[in-house]
């Protein structure tokens, strides 16, 4: 090992890049997105629960309920019900993995590396959420992919379709902050995991996603229409297909902002307190 | 070894607490521009902790400390600037190869993506990783992955270098490979924060040596005069038949004129010894005694012994069976 002077990139001269940018943060959080997809590139298993995963429970779901569900009228009528749904379903369920990855950083010491940095406290964080919009997204045309291929169309024109594409990752990034928060709370990974199923399966399964509310039991009735995702697969379906469309975006909305206001920065101050 | 007058390092009265444990109970350090401290104890001792709060991973309870004349609470930002920061956390990610590791950090701290790029190489030349440089770091053995670890913490040429237990777990090899690069450094004017359980490792790097027991100070100087303290030297004696125990810490006791502390369980009695010169009058008493034995050897104290002879107990058992492991 030589003892070679270092580079001519001493510490003054980096110095005077940090301080003098106040939107250091921003190239900062890019940075740390950027990790996630080179993660992602090294162990593309790591993709396995946006890629294969929804794709089997449109076909399951499809296949083997969709006759039932539908009444008669087979799977091809059932499709353009079930897809907004099983997108809202896979998208939110992906978000958990943000949480799970977090807590993964911070008991591999790799998040003590970043905060023992001259970086912004929240480019983490962001960085974290930012590189995980790439799953949701992965997710997202995979579903819409398969649903193309089985004979789904956008009934109500592609701008509306796409902007229900748009409306679900926006959920998505709101919700990731309730896992962000969690895995930063949370000792350990399964313990993340097991609080998320806690949540999500009433969440996903107490709601529209699958079969029309109206044939859900008295209390379940009751849930779905407190539940945030019964607004988000309508919207949705408002969208792609057509239907009521202004009461669940504007309460979808409204939810996705109230998780950002109370999560995010519950999350950042569980950052900083983290030891 | 320049010695400026700003101390890089100065606490005082350190106090940090986990619910009822205090890990940290009032430390005071100061550590010249230029120097290498060595913190030695044994787990649990709260090195660890201090270290963290000095690189603002952690908030004290009490006390304050400046770095590079910046305080650690108020100024943390000013501090990472000038810090690196290595150890058993502040860690690499294991899924990605070193030099995107590397080039990562430089990115993060606002170097230009040709910059980034040219340190990373220069540092995985530095650390001779370059051949690894493009493997998943997951898959690099221990001593290059504590490579990586020193390498990641130097992108930004810190001027203030902590170091917590940065050989323990590596082979001789590797070993020596770190102690070089932390000489280099100091050559290079940093100054070092060292954490280690080993008295060997404090006395071949450090320029003086605090010892830490259940979250306090209790001994500092520089390494000639702790060992003074605690024996240059340990004398060990192992008798062939357990039962000679008792004859041979007599015969030893006698020779050296310092009670040795025998070792039941593993048949040993062993002494502090200044040198070798007692070790013939040894031999010939238990030669003339009749007594056979299966090991006579001096080496240096283990941290036990510099902690029995410093504090007068012995290091917390929990955590005296782990280093019983790792230092014989």
């Amino acid at each position: 090992m030589s003892t070679a002077a270092l580079s001519p990139t001493g510490p003054a001269a980096q110095h005077a890049v940090r301080r003098n940018h106040p939107f250091a943060w921003v190239q900062q959080s890019l940075t740390l997105a950027w990790r996630n997809i080179v993660r992602i590139r090294q162990n593309p298993e790591a993709l396995a629960d946006v890629t294969f995963q929804p794709i089997i429970f449109l076909v399951l779901f499809l296949f083997v309920f969709g006759g039932a569900v539908s009444g008669g009228g087979g799977w091809r009528d059932y499709l353009p019900y079930l897809l907004p749904g099983v997108l809202v379903q896979s998208v939110v369920f992906s978000t958990l993995g943000t949480g799970v990855a977090l807590n993964d950083d911070f008991a591999k010491g790799v998040f003590d590396r970043f905060r023992s940095l001259p970086i912004a406290r929240v480019s983490p964080l962001i960085g974290a959420v930012l590189g995980d919009a790439i799953r949701y997204l992965t997710s997202i045309v995979i579903l819409m992919v398969t649903g193309f291929a089985l004979g789904f169309r956008f009934e109500n024109g592609v701008g509306y379709g796409l902007l229900a594409l748009l409306l679900v990752l926006a959920f998505a990034l709101s919700l990731c902050w309730v896992w962000v928060w969690l895995g930063l709370k949370l000792k350990t990974a399964q313990g993340v995991q097991g609080v998320a199923f806690l949540v999500m399966f009433p969440l996903t399964f107490g709601s529209p996603i699958f079969v029309q509310a109206s044939t859900l039991p008295g209390f379940l009735q009751t849930w779905s229409k407190i539940n945030p995702i019964s607004y988000l697969v309508d919207a949705m379906r408002g969208l792609m297909i057509g239907g009521d469309l202004q009461k669940p975006l504007l309460v979808t909305l409204a939810w996705m902002a109230g998780l950002i206001a109370v999560f995010a920065p519950l999350a950042i101050r569980a950052y900083r307190r983290r030891t | 070894m320049s010695t400026t007058n700003r101390p890089a390092i100065v606490a005082e009265g350190l106090v940090k607490k986990y619910g009822s444990t205090t890990a940290l109970d009032g430390v005071d350090l100061t550590v010249p521009t230029g120097t290498v401290l060595g913190v030695l104890g044994p787990n649990g001792a709260g090195k660890t902790t201090a270290v963290r709060i000095l690189g603002t991973l952690l908030t004290p309870d009490g006390g304050h400390a400046e770095v590079g004349g910046y305080d650690v609470v108020r100024e943390a930002g000013r501090v990472r600037e000038i810090i690196g920061l290595t150890g058993q956390y502040a860690s690499v990610d294991e899924d990605m190869s070193g030099r995107r590791n590397l080039v990562m950090i430089g990115r993060l701290i606002g170097l230009s993506r040709q910059q980034a790029r040219s340190r990373a190489d220069e540092l995985l030349e530095r650390f001779e990783l370059t051949g690894a440089g493009d493997r998943v770091a997951k898959t690099y053995s221990g001593g290059m992955r504590r490579r990586l670890d020193l390498a990641a913490s130097l992108v930004g040429n810190p001027s203030i270098l902590y170091l917590d237990e940065p050989t323990t777990g590596l082979d001789p090899h590797a070993r020596n490979g770190v102690w070089d690069t932390v000489r280099n450094l100091v050559l290079d004017g940093t100054t070092v924060l060292l954490t280690t359980q080993y008295l060997e490792e404090a006395d071949a790097l450090a320029d003086s040596i605090m010892v830490f027991d259940q979250g306090k100070v209790v001994a500092s100087g520089r390494p000639a005069e702790l060992k003074a303290q605690a024996g240059k030297q340990s004398l060990d004696v192992r008798p062939a038949e357990p039962g000679h125990l008792e004859r041979v810490a007599a015969i030893v006791a006698e020779s050296v004129g310092t009670r040795p502390t025998v070792d039941v369980v593993n048949a040993l009695v062993s002494v502090p010894v200044s040198d070798g010169t007692s070790m013939p009058v040894v031999v010939r008493r238990l030669d003339e005694a009749g007594i056979a034995v299966t090991e006579l050897s001096l080496r240096l104290p283990s941290l036990d012994e510099v902690f029995l002879a410093l504090t007068g107990h012995v290091a917390e058992q929990e955590s005296t069976a782990v280093l019983e492991g790792a230092g014989r």
